[in-house]
């Protein structure tokens, strides 16, 4: 999305091309025109507005709370946001948001990408359609509903998962688990990543549908199995698609809310363990705290919701960066 | 090392588009087979049956026979990846792996094929590149993409990663057709060249470099848009372009059609 | 060729291959011995056996292939399996989930659910319905539309038509990272403006423009689409006939990418309805009738969801209205889903190309 392709679409200015005399007609045709340009750029630049808005208003009423705060804000292992001074720290949130994020993407990755291989290059073509469309739908189910299954179907099947983990990898520490509901973060990881699943695979798809197929059939015509070709024509190519793929799905995780809010049994802690309930997420902790939170407390949320913004801008905008450097590398070699 | 294909009786599908028809032909080890014909009808098709590439494509599938010596490349038996491995191709647009250097993109057929030494894999990218004429022109800068290099440079080196895996034989798909002519008149010398020790079979449009590089043409001919293609006849590049046996063909080279 | 190094070449073309329908005889066989030897070892937990097969099934096939194909094939071959895996892996949640949807939601789903508030019903009682939170969210929905369709059309016809230079990069950018912006950021910017600072209530009318400020970007980044496929041919045909470039936007390049853009504006539609933090931290939620957006505290669907599951303890009247209410959900979706894809599809040949 750069902009010497747009100039490329653009027509040019009217004025070359209506010749017209400069008698009656041209001002309105110019003021129509002009009219239309200001309403078109007035809305781009609305949106800029709006976006500076989210960015100043976070931080006006950060700002106002932050200046109260009796914590640290950054390393208090609390939050008593009502409380008068109020004490609140973003360290649990911080921990939890990164953690089961990360357990998403460890999970979601690899198998996003299998399922785009899958559809691309290995599932029948009449299967490939319809699945893909399946997809599209997974994309679309309310976050809610999610969280609803989550507990429902995910909570009481990982039982299982989690005594086995215990029984055999407890002894790190990370993995291992005191038998209380498997309402942690690592759950929370899980569901994530089958809710980040539709759009690491959408992109990733996209990417192996762009390789050019001259490269594939280099690779076949030297002898290699289908497997070879993946891996020599392929997955160089669309190495940095699956990247900002990643960052796209990333960036979902890390601001999810209902799922999370509705499977995770929280508490203001961090624990070494995984696999044990508590800790929290800055979504999570947003919309379970919102509705006995005062002025005050909604602005500490306020707070821990700008964290959040400039992460999920920082991930984005690295998503983007990768994304447009692809269409130049490509776009050389095409 | 060379090989000769014996087709006989070839019929070739895309889904239910028949795309050629009852083609059976020979072709002589050691010399350059050209096959010319107006677009369409189904050279480059046949060419990709020759190393089972044609059923890559969605929904194509063949029938008949293809003896390679004395082997049935569509026998059930077979496996493509080993025929593929066998008979090399060349295609239409020079195709390096782009996130390869020069040097990975001729060693790349070999690192398939089993575990090579360094010193050994060196040695043979080394003569692969002589072989492509290409040596001299990269022999610094072999770490280098090989999307650097010129369109004609790319299309040797083409050649070169075709060759280092020392294929019975090589198809080229219209090597030339995106080329500026003097690349193009350093691929006809390096054809030349390769017959010595490969059969090729090359695919062109462009009469003047059948008749140049060529032992032998197949001329292809199709009734009407939409019909199967056929084999109308193959002789001897002189006799072809001289004095051939089927009207048609005489009209195609000509310029009376195509 | 009295060459050192030469490459191996294979003896023959003919390769022993496994013979067909190997892989599901290696799947047969690695969960009849995973079963077994879970079962000897006393392994109680399902999910080992399940590895254990998983596992066992990988090895057999590469040992298979190797010993008969050779050991390229046999890596082709797991790639193949594990690709597949990953495959059967990835549908198990969506059946799952839309089977344990139905089956749950269809308890107390009918017409009287559709048609009743939860006015005077008490969570732990049976019977209410969803028909305050359905108006709650048209009505959020629809004037989010409403706000964010010229915005964002325009928007996306400035970035197309008009677009050059640092304010189009800049619009451009800023629309990607607003795609990103996590909906419960989006909330909590709008209470902080509108609620906390200008001093309004909590409405659906809020609850709006927070769900219209993530709208929007997907509404720019669909239409830019769109319009770019519309051919310059047709913008030159028409300038060239004197139109004036805004009437040319308005008459001819619009309508031609108008079936697309439909499609992304439901598509954009489909996914606000199913946000639920938003309207949590500025619709409040209710249960009673309140067909005015701009005046007091509204229901909405997704917000209705959540608050009857979150005071059900996991059963009860009003789990299952949680789950009655979430196919509702799903199925206007997914039905928005469809009918933009069809749209999408009988209007490509027109404005594709």
């Amino acid at each position: 999305m750069d902009i010497s392709t747009k100039s490329d679409t653009a027509p040019p200015p009217p004025p070359t091309v209506v010749p017209l005399e400069p008698g009656s007609r041209r001002p309105s045709v110019r003021l129509g025109d002009r009219i239309f340009l200001g309403l078109s750029r007035g809305s781009g630049i609305l949106l800029l507005l709006i976006m500076a808005a989210i960015a100043c208003f976070l931080a006006y009423r950060a700002a106002l709370v932050l200046a109260k705060n009796d914590g640290n804000f950054l390393t208090t292992f609390e939050w008593e946001a009502n409380g008068d001074p109020p004490v609140f720290g973003i360290a649990v949130l911080a921990f939890g948001t990164v953690v089961s994020s990360v357990i998403a993407m460890v999970i979601a990755v690899p198998v996003a990408v299998g399922i785009a291989l899958f559809l691309t290059h290995y599932a029948p073509r009449k299967l490939s359609g319809p699945i893909g469309y399946a997809i599209d739908l997974l994309a679309a189910v309310p976050s809610i509903v999610y969280g609803l299954w989550g507990v429902l179907v995910l909570v009481p099947h990982l039982n299982g998962l989690y005594g086995w983990l215990d029984t055999y990898f407890g002894w790190t520490g990370i993995l291992d688990w005191q038998g209380g509901a498997p309402r942690s973060l690592f759950t929370v990881g899980i569901l994530l990543a089958i809710m980040i699943l539709p759009i690491v695979t959408n992109v990733s798809r996209e990417v192996f549908r762009q390789v050019p197929l001259a490269h594939q059939e280099a690779a076949l015509a030297l002898g290699a199995t289908r497997w070879e070709v993946i891996r020599m024509s392929v997955l160089p190519f669309g190495r940095s698609g699956i990247i900002s793929a990643s960052m796209l799905g990333l960036g979902r995780a890390l601001g999810e809310t209902m799922a999370v809010a509705t499977v995770l049994s929280p508490e203001f802690v961090i624990r070494t363990s995984l696999l044990d309930p508590g800790g929290g997420t800055f979504a999570q902790n947003i919309a379970s705290k919102f509705s006995e939170a005062t002025v005050q407390g909604q602005d500490a949320l306020i707070a821990s919701g700008l964290v959040l913004f400039v992460i999920t801008l920082l991930v984005n905008g690295a998503a983007r960066a990768i994304i447009a450097r692809r269409k130049e590398y490509s776009g050389a070699n095409a | 090392m060379a090989k000769r294909i014996d087709v006989s009786g070839l019929t070739a599908y895309y889904g239910s588009h028949k795309a050629i028809e009852d083609i059976s032909m020979t072709v002589e080890p050691r010399s350059v087979t050209a096959f010319i014909g107006p677009s369409g009808c189904g050279k480059s098709t046949f060419l990709r049956t020759l190393n089972r590439m044609h059923e890559v494509t969605p929904g194509g599938r063949v029938e008949g026979k293809v003896l390679l010596d004395d082997e049935n490349l569509y026998a059930s038996s077979i496996d493509p990846v080993a025929v593929r491995r066998t008979v090399g191709m060349v295609f239409q647009r020079p195709n390096p792996f782009p996130t390869m250097s020069i040097y990975d993109n001729v060693a790349a057929g070999l690192r398939l094929n089993g575990s090579y030494r360094k010193s050994e894999l060196s040695e043979i990218v080394e003569k692969s590149l002589k072989g492509a004429n290409l040596w001299n022109e990269v022999k610094d800068r072999l770490n280098k993409p090989g999307s650097g290099l010129s369109g004609g440079q790319q299309q040797r080196l083409c050649i070169a990663r075709a060759i280092a895996v020392e294929p019975d034989v090589l198809l080229m798909d219209e090597p030339c057709s995106a080329l500026d002519p003097i690349s193009t008149l350093a691929i006809e010398d390096l054809i030349g060249e390769l017959k010595e020790r490969f059969t090729i079979v090359i695919v062109t449009h462009n009469m003047q470099q059948a008749a140049r590089v060529s032992d032998r043409t197949a001329f292809f001919n199709l009734a009407a848009v939409g019909e199967p293609g056929k084999l109308i006849e193959i002789d001897e590049t002189e006799r072809i372009f001289s004095n051939p046996s089927v009207q048609a063909t005489e009209d195609y080279i000509s310029g009376r059609f195509g | 060729m009295s060459h050192a190094a030469t490459t191996p070449r294979p003896k023959s073309l003919k390769t022993a291959r496994l013979p067909r329908g190997s892989a599901w005889g290696i799947a047969l066989l690695s969960v009849l011995l995973g079963s077994g030897i879970g079962l000897l070892a006393g392994l109680g937990n399902k999910v080992q056996w399940g590895l254990l097969a998983a596992l066992l099934f990988v090895v057999i096939t590469y040992t298979a292939a190797a010993a008969v194909e050779g050991r390229r094939q046999a890596r082709d071959r797991v790639a193949t399996s594990v690709i597949w895996v990953t495959f059967v892996l990835a549908v198990i949640p969506l059946a799952s989930l839309l089977y344990e949807t139905v089956k749950r939601g269809a308890k107390v789903f009918d017409g009287y659910f559709l048609g009743h508030s939860m006015g005077v019903v008490a969570d732990t009682e049976p019977g209410g319905g969803i028909y305050h939170a359905i108006i709650g969210t048209l009505e959020q929905v629809g004037l989010a539309t409403v706000m964010s369709v010229p915005l964002g059309l325009l928007t996306a016809i400035y970035l197309v038509e008009y677009g050059r230079g640092r304010l189009a990069k800049a619009v451009t950018f800023f629309v990607d990272v607003m795609t990103g912006v996590p909906s419960i950021v989006a909330g909590l910017f709008v209470l902080s403006f509108w609620i906390l600072i200008l001093g309004f209530d909590f409405s659906g009318f809020a609850g709006s423009l927070a769900l219209s400020i993530l709208m929007i970007p997907v509404i720019v980044r669909s239409t830019e689409e769109m319009l770019k496929l519309v051919p310059n041919e047709l913008r030159e045909a028409s300038l060239a006939l004197g139109v004036p470039k805004w009437r040319t936007i308005l008459k001819v390049v619009v309508p031609t990418s108008i079936g697309g853009i439909t499609t992304g504006v439901m598509l954009a539609v489909a996914r606000i309805t199913g946000e639920t933090a938003p309207v949590l931290l500025l619709v409040w939620g209710n249960s009673f009738i309140n067909t005015n957006p701009f005046e007091g505290e509204q229901a909405s669907l997704p917000l209705y969801i959540y608050q009857q599951y979150a005071n059900s303890s996991g059963e009860g009247a009003a789990y299952d209205r949680a789950w009655a209410a979430s196919l509702a959900l799903i199925a206007f979706v997914m039905i928005l889903n469809l009918v933009a894809r069809g749209i999408a599809r009988w209007k490509a040949p027109q404005s594709g190309r």
